[in-house]
């Protein structure tokens, strides 16, 4: 709810810098390691968005892929989860390097 | 630019059509911005800065009471408390004689950077000091908001089972010390010690663990300890401080 929150004082934002006054589409860049469910999102986002500039807006989420470093391989692996181990070596001793990002993309306006 | 690019690269002023612009920010920016500037305030007070973050019921103020009261004659000390209502808790750091500041979140399930910034103004000044803030008990949001602290400090005590580490891995990557309180009721329950630390290594391989008993005080010493070592760390030394 707070995240949503965050991705509308954005998008007003963005309104007043670049003057426009209606979104139909808000896009974000969500990694799969992030504190955020797609679904959830999207569902608190409509109630959120409710008698805002971005209210019947579309929230359309990209995901980004987890990646690690394996200190054991010393190479970068693609991980879905945080508690996953390394599919090359099965070791836990990993570095989250990227999928944590929650951003908001671009705007589709009128 | 703010146009999508026209495929025929032709525009006519005057008349709308969709547009994407691109944005690129951080939905947590702001936030962050704000712990940024709570840490650079921290840091121009040499205090050191601790979030301790559980969910419900893991002991936390219990310990903070323990622990200010006891680390209390040898360091300056700041409290302050988050719960969705009730200052209960914040009365009961102020009992132990240690200024503490209660935040109610309403609805929230947790601190944000905005909110600890005015708790802190609203303490007395503290320099050179430990500022503990106690989070509201929730192991997933509390984990994506930085206060500007140095560090998060995890609770999880024995009754809550093992794999927490496992169902909420954003926190236990988040934070830096796990402390295992309830260690008195290890047995009781039976707590298994290793497969908890195995499990919170397989999320955070970095984090450091101790186990305590807010009720009698089992490994306060060696959490004293390492509270002494961050701060050696972290804070400017006093003495022999370069001019």
């Amino acid at each position: 709810m707070a995240l949503c929150e965050g991705i509308i004082e954005i998008v007003e934002e963005e309104a007043r810098r670049r003057s426009f006054s209606k979104v139909k589409t808000v896009c974000l860049e969500i990694g799969a390691l992030s504190h955020v469910a797609p679904e959830a999102m999207k569902f608190s986002f409509a109630a959120v968005a409710a008698r805002t500039i971005a209210d019947g807006a579309v929230l359309e989420i990209v995901e980004q892929p987890g990646l690690a470093w394996c200190m054991a391989c010393s190479t970068s692996v693609a991980i879905a989860r945080r508690y996953e181990p390394c599919p090359c070596c099965g070791s836990y001793q990993l570095q989250v390097t990227a999928g944590e990002e929650m951003r908001v993309k671009e705007l589709e306006i009128d | 630019m703010d146009c999508a690019a026209d495929p025929a690269g032709l525009t006519v002023s005057g008349i709308s059509r969709e547009r994407v612009i691109r944005v690129g920010r951080d939905i947590l920016g702001k936030n962050d911005r704000i712990a940024a500037d709570n840490r650079a305030r921290f840091l121009a007070d040499d205090m050191l800065v601790f979030n301790l973050v559980s969910s419900p019921g893991a002991g936390k103020t219990s310990l903070l009471v323990r622990a200010v009261s006891e680390l209390k004659q040898s360091w300056r000390l700041g409290v302050i408390e988050g719960d969705q209502q009730t200052s209960n808790d914040a009365e009961r750091i102020r009992a132990t004689g240690v200024p503490a500041i209660q935040i109610n979140t309403g609805k929230g399930c947790h601190l944000d950077a905005a909110m600890v910034s005015e708790a802190y103004r609203r303490l007395p000044s503290l320099k050179r000091g430990i500022l503990f803030i106690e989070n509201v008990g929730n192991l997933v949001c509390p984990a994506a908001f930085d206060l500007g602290e140095a560090c998060k400090i995890v609770v999880l005590s024995t009754t809550e089972g093992e794999d927490k580490p496992l169902k909420y891995p954003e926190m236990f990557a988040a934070s830096s010390l796990m402390l295992i309180n309830k260690i008195d009721l290890a047995r009781l329950v039976d707590f298994d010690l290793s497969q908890t630390v195995e499990y919170a290594r397989r999320v955070n391989p970095r984090i450091e663990v101790l186990t305590i008993s807010a009720r009698t005080g089992e490994g306060f010493a060696a959490l004293y300890a390492w509270i002494g070592k961050q701060a050696a760390d972290q804070i400017h030394p006093v003495v022999g401080a370069a001019p």
